[in-house]
């Protein structure tokens, strides 16, 4: 094992009064947004990532920028492009495909050290959430995870995230000079908001040697046949205990049929086995903000909530009427799901 | 093989929160404290990883003096001894917490580095990687599965909408670890007798030569908003049934 700390962290940690000195210091101007995309597809949270840009851009009168990464994105870049951006970096390198946290962190650092970003923001996915520490850690920064909002306070910036998995929010404060990092939580703002433009695009082709990359990646599976990306869904109908047993689970499905919807679960329901781990909304699962959220016997447990309290339209049908549950709902019904969810499938099968 | 596991003493997730008087944090006089649960899954692999391999399970914990409490509980179930780093979290923010852990393990050269995924408190969800950073080690993150062959690690990393990936990775290496992956184990009678003769190393942030800075700080902690206004549909089944599909269609539009 390496005995050396990072030059610039150490420099922080030895001295705090040369910390600014110790650590980079970058002209920092611009928003960064640092886009993610799968087999040539952008995450939809990369999206939102760039609203959440757009946002702070106009408020901070900063001119804001993207990146994506892979061996070729062109066309990804071109697609960006037409947003309002300023740019749109195309960083690319053969190396960069497979994903890796080393050749990633190694490839955007040295686009930020050529970019000189103010604030540096990332979807907060699964990826992110493997390289971003990482690369923040290279310019002695502490990332801002799992953003759900932002305000201004006398000209600071101050970011919203949860603590306590959602029992309480606080209002987080860089103290550091740019580039500082925030990654942002799904369905916290709103691509449908995102302005339209014309951005060059600016290709970036990062030095790397394979020897920086230590792991190997293997092709990505999907343990079920049926397996969705929850996160893809317009629609999701999500069941918790309150089904009581695994043979009550086709009338959930019936319900999720008749509303074009995905079936996914709270942890309870997972763990028991009833439904793959895949389905599982919340913080130990995926966060999901879909336009409509059926929870049925849900209590809403904040552990739950997290996972899809971004949703558009929620419904909850529950037994007990003061489950949380009915806290983050739009619509809710106190009652036995057992005769609330066949009149529903009912209701919905009527011709029009 | 000498495994390092890296653990927080949380809020348990029952707490009664309270704001404290400085409205920065939360009042810690009536919480009940328990270990980060995807900290004890972690503990778990590397004890089983130790009967399969054999080997040394080291602890490593930075907090107050109440964190012994949680060690004692990882002693108890069978880890070997532990380091415990006696300062107050909120000195600290995560990369200066990192830097504690990472003096603190120069000397002892772990071949692996385990820790949960994330903190059921801050939930930053990143001390694993930064410290990785820090010591140069590879790592990989929201880990499923550990296999050791040959030397070298196989992990099974979880990733969104039901896909999976193994992939491999030379020892020394930091992996986290996600939570509900196995049965945890309980301490048995013998293993809390034992834990009381371990080694409890402790180290201060002055000994390590780390002082603390904060490149970002907490500036106000407060309850939620109350987003959503909610309208409780009521009637016999049939009726909430016509009344939810009616404002889904007409009302919220989603339908």
């Amino acid at each position: 094992m390496s005995s050396e700390l990072t030059a610039e962290a150490q420099g922080r940690g030895e001295d705090p009064n040369a910390s600014s000195s110790a650590s980079p210091r970058l002209r920092g101007e611009s928003i960064l947004a640092i886009l993610e995309q799968r087999r040539g597809v952008y995450q939809r949270m990369s999206w939102e990532t760039l609203a959440a840009a757009q946002h702070l851009g106009r408020e901070l009168d900063r001119p804001v920028s993207a990146a994506v990464i892979g061996e070729a994105v062109s066309e990804l870049a071109a697609e960006a492009a037409a947003k309002q951006l300023e740019r749109v970096y195309a960083v690319e390198h053969r190396l960069l495909k497979p994903y890796t946290a080393d050749a990633y962190v190694a490839a955007l650092e040295g686009l930020l050290w050529n970019v000189q970003p103010f604030l540096v923001l990332f979807p907060h996915t699964y990826r992110v959430r493997d390289f971003a520490p990482k690369l923040a850690t290279r310019f002695g920064r502490v990332l801002v995870s799992d953003v759900i909002g932002h305000r201004l306070e006398g000209g600071e910036l101050l970011l919203v995230r949860q603590l306590f998995q959602g029992k309480l929010d606080a209002d987080v404060q860089f103290t550091s000079p740019p580039p500082n990092f925030a990654s942002i939580q799904a369905g916290a703002y709103r691509a449908d908001q995102l302005r339209e433009g014309s951005a060059e695009v600016e290709p970036y082709l990062p030095e790397l040697a394979r020897s920086v990359i230590r792991t190997r990646p293997r092709e990505s599976f999907r343990d079920s046949d049926r397996a969705v990306d929850l996160s893809a869904a317009e629609i999701i109908v999500s069941v918790g205990r309150g089904i009581r047993d695994k043979e009550n689970l086709p009338l959930i499905q019936d319900l999720a049929k008749a509303l074009g919807a995905e079936l996914a679960a709270s942890r309870p329901i997972c763990d028991n086995g009833w439904l793959p781990m895949e389905r599982q909304v919340g913080s130990s699962g995926q966060t999901v903000a879909p336009k409509l959220y059926v929870a049925i016997g849900i209590s809403g447990a904040i552990q739950h909530l997290v996972g899809m309290k971004g949703s558009k339209t929620i419904v909850a049908i529950n037994k007990d009427p003061d489950a949380p549950i009915f806290e983050v709902a739009d619509y809710g019904i106190a009652g036995d799901l057992f005769e609330i969810v066949p009149a529903l499938i009912e209701e919905l099968r009527k011709p029009k | 093989m000498k495994i390092v596991v890296a653990l927080k003493q949380v809020p348990g997730r029952d707490s009664l929160l309270r704001v404290d008087a400085s409205l920065r944090w939360i009042s810690e006089a009536d919480l009940t404290l328990e270990t980060n649960e995807p900290d004890a899954y972690a503990l778990e692999e590397a004890l089983q990883l130790k009967e399969q391999h054999g080997g040394e399970v080291v602890v490593l914990s930075v907090g107050p003096a109440r964190v012994a409490q949680a060690i004692r509980g990882a002693l108890a179930k069978g880890a070997d001894r532990a380091i415990h780093i006696e300062e107050d979290l909120n000195e600290w923010d995560t990369l200066g917490i990192a830097q504690l852990m990472a003096r603190a393990l120069e000397p002892e050269k772990p071949d692996l580095i385990l820790t949960g995924l994330q903190s059921d408190d801050l939930g930053y969800g990143q001390t694993g990687v930064v410290l990785a950073e820090l010591l140069s080690l590879p790592h990989a993150t929201i880990i499923m599965q550990v296999e050791l062959q040959n030397g070298a690690l196989r992990a099974k990393r979880e990733q969104e909408g039901g896909w999976f990936q193994y992939l491999e990775l030379p020892l020394p290496a930091l992996l986290t670890i996600q939570s509900g992956i196995s049965k945890l184990r309980y301490a048995t009678l013998m293993g809390i007798k034992r834990a009381q003769t371990k080694e409890v190393r402790k180290l201060t942030a002055a000994g390590l030569g780390v002082k603390p800075a904060r490149s970002v700080e907490i500036r106000r902690v407060y309850l939620p908003r109350h987003e959503r206004e909610t309208e409780m549909l009521e009637g016999s089944p049939r009726q909430v049934a016509a009344k939810l599909v009616e404002r889904l269609k007409f009302t919220a539009r989603v339908l």
